[in-house]
């Protein structure tokens, strides 16, 4: 066997319809942005700040996404919606739910303590050592600027 | 000489299903399919696996009549962590266990070493093997309900379990293990995790290539050739190979992954896989088939990816392994 | 017209990400991984702010909005509190977002069991 059969297996499988996974994604996932722009509107009208209102936006999509997935509902939608329901930040809440969920039958703390961070974890750890990077960029720059 | 004839006979055989596979096209044939959403009654899905074992190796001792202390041995395997299924499965039943791993291909292996026990020890013995999917999915991929993307080949782990009960001596409806041959351990260099039939179909054919040439046979001299769990893609892969080295495969292949869902009605992508699906569909469709005479002389191809989520981590090829048995009327 | 380019800007963001999910080897996790980098790159050199005026929640919902809040609250934190804020800017930001998932994920492990994928 040569590294010349993995390429054949490759031209050999059939490829994801793209288009058409493309067109959802952009459909759904535009659509859920549009709705968190009404959401955040309202929160808006309710005399909240901007920042917050963002915030809370945030935090409503979250507690959607969480329940949805203990409701068995999530998976099913985002084998339609593929990364339109997955970049969203429903996509993060979905991810520490899940294991969150899957985990219990092995205990609240080695189960579900340490696999909530499956998938959540690398986001939550590049996003602070990427800020950290940032940060001390920013910081070297103020001085010498 | 790698063809090792056994003089033993499949005398019983119980399958065990989930939901999903039970309103499949073979349905009806399985011996007990789950109402209760393939949790079988129990809190985790490892116990629920545990629980598909149990109650297949007791449907197998029901139907030939044997009670445990007259099993011999019990040749058992699956796909969680050190096999921590059929441990918790058989462990009440008090016969002497062999714990086996070869991946999807176990239930070739267990049937093969099943009977060579058999027909050297003179004795009865059990081969059974399971796998579930979502003990599957947290064991190899995901959490279950974590909303992880399917491509075109990925499979889908049938949820299935099934026992064989061997024996030295032949009763009325007997299948006889003719013979079988192990495979060898085959890199394929490929890696990609969801695509296990292109990774599986060059073990295949290097069994069947090795068995055609020691055996001096050709397909032609069988009525079916079964693989386990290569799906749409690793069969149409085999094929190629087989046609390639001068072998027409495709009037008599069936693949155990295709035969137990309706491929283009469900979300399973190429096809089933895990060794509960070519152990379910063996036990309910072929072996059927043979006491039936429809079929008097078949091989069936275990196949299995030997991998974990580790070695894949690690940048590791994903090599296979396919143990050859045949069955004849 | 905040509706149509919420809609346009989060779609295409979400476009993009499934056709490096179909095209490339990328898992969703390392997908997600790379908007929140790109989100605090983008945010750090103060472009993912234009796009927030622009698309509002098109932009903020994304991973990607995520990466810029880091990138804002680091840069505050570092302007309030010196090089401290190099540090605790990062997670200090992210705290609303994160905290919500945990707090809202460990209930759900509360009361939910899983079921078996259809």
């Amino acid at each position: 066997m040569t590294e010349e059969y993995k390429k054949y297996t490759v031209r050999h499988a059939p490829k994801s319809p793209v288009v058409k996974d493309t067109l959802r994604a952009f459909l759904c996932g535009g659509a859920l942005c549009a709705a968190a722009e009404g959401l955040k509107n309202l929160y808006l009208f309710a005399m909240m700040s901007r920042d917050d209102a963002s915030l809370i936006t945030s935090v409503t999509l979250v507690f959607l996404a969480v329940l949805t997935t203990g409701l068995g509902v999530f998976d099913s939608a985002a084998r339609f919606a593929g990364a339109g329901l997955l970049v969203p930040i429903t996509g993060f809440a979905n991810a520490v739910a899940a294991p969150a969920i899957d985990s219990k039958t092995e205990g609240y703390v080695l189960g579900v303590g340490a696999k909530i961070f499956t998938v959540a974890g690398p986001v939550i750890l590049y996003g602070t050592v990427s800020g950290a990077l940032y940060g001390a960029i920013y910081y070297l720059w103020r001085i010498f600027s | 000489m790698s063809i090792i004839k056994t003089g033993a006979y499949i005398v019983s055989s119980y399958s065990v299903v989930g939901t999903l596979e039970g309103k499949g096209p073979l349905g009806g044939k399985f011996d007990y399919a789950d109402g209760t959403d393939d949790t079988f009654g129990k809190k985790s899905w490892e116990a629920s696996e545990s629980e598909m074992q149990r109650v297949a190796a007791v449907g197998a001792m029901h139907k030939a009549g044997v009670a445990p202390s007259d099993v011999g041995a019990v040749f058992s395997g699956d796909l969680i962590n050190q096999c921590i299924a059929s441990t918790h499965g058989l462990m009440g039943l008090g016969i002497p266990d062999v714990g086996l791993f070869g991946a999807c291909s176990t239930c070739a292996e267990s049937i093969l070493l099943a009977s060579i026990y058999s027909s050297f020890v003179k004795d009865i013995s059990m081969a059974v093997t399971s796998s579930h999917n979502c003990s599957a999915e947290r064991q190899f991929r995901f959490p279950v309900e974590y909303a992880a993307l399917r491509t075109p080949t990925s499979q889908w782990t049938v949820t299935g379990a099934a026992a064989f009960m061997v024996s030295s001596e032949k009763t009325e409806c007997a299948v006889r293990v003719a013979d079988g041959m192990f495979g060898r351990i085959i890199d394929s260099k490929t890696d990609d995790l969801n695509n296990m039939g292109a990774a599986m179909a060059p073990a295949a054919a290097d069994t069947l290539l090795r068995y055609f040439d020691e055996s001096g046979t050709s397909p032609a001299d069988y009525d079916r050739i079964v693989t386990g769990d290569l799906g749409r893609e690793g069969s149409s892969l085999l094929c190629e190979f087989m046609t390639a080295a001068g072998y027409d495969l495709y009037q008599r292949h069936g693949d155990c992954g295709l035969d137990i869902y309706d491929i283009e009605a469900s979300d399973v992508h190429s096809g089933g896989s895990g060794c509960g699906c070519s152990a379910a569909v063996i036990s309910a469709k072929y072996l059927d088939m043979i006491r039936k005479g429809t079929v008097r002389n078949m091989l069936f191809v275990g196949t299995g990816a030997l991998m974990n989520a580790m070695s894949v981590g690690q940048g590791n090829t994903i090599p296979a392994i396919a143990h050859l048995v045949r069955f004849t009327s | 017209m905040d509706y149509l380019y919420a809609f346009l800007v989060g779609g295409a963001l979400c476009a993009v990400a499934q056709i490096l999910l179909d095209r490339t080897k990328l898992t969703a996790a390392r997908i997600l991984v790379g908007y929140v980098v790109a989100g605090v790159a983008l945010g750090g050199v103060g472009l993912y702010e234009y796009l927030v005026d622009f698309a509002g929640a098109g932009a903020t919902v994304p991973l990607t909005g995520f990466g810029n809040v880091i990138a804002e609250g680091v840069r505050r934190a570092i302007d309030e509190r010196g090089a401290v804020g190099i540090l605790t800017g990062a997670l200090t930001s992210a705290s609303g977002g994160v905290g919500a998932a945990l707090v809202f994920g460990f209930i759900a492990s509360l009361i939910f069991k899983d079921r078996k994928q259809k």
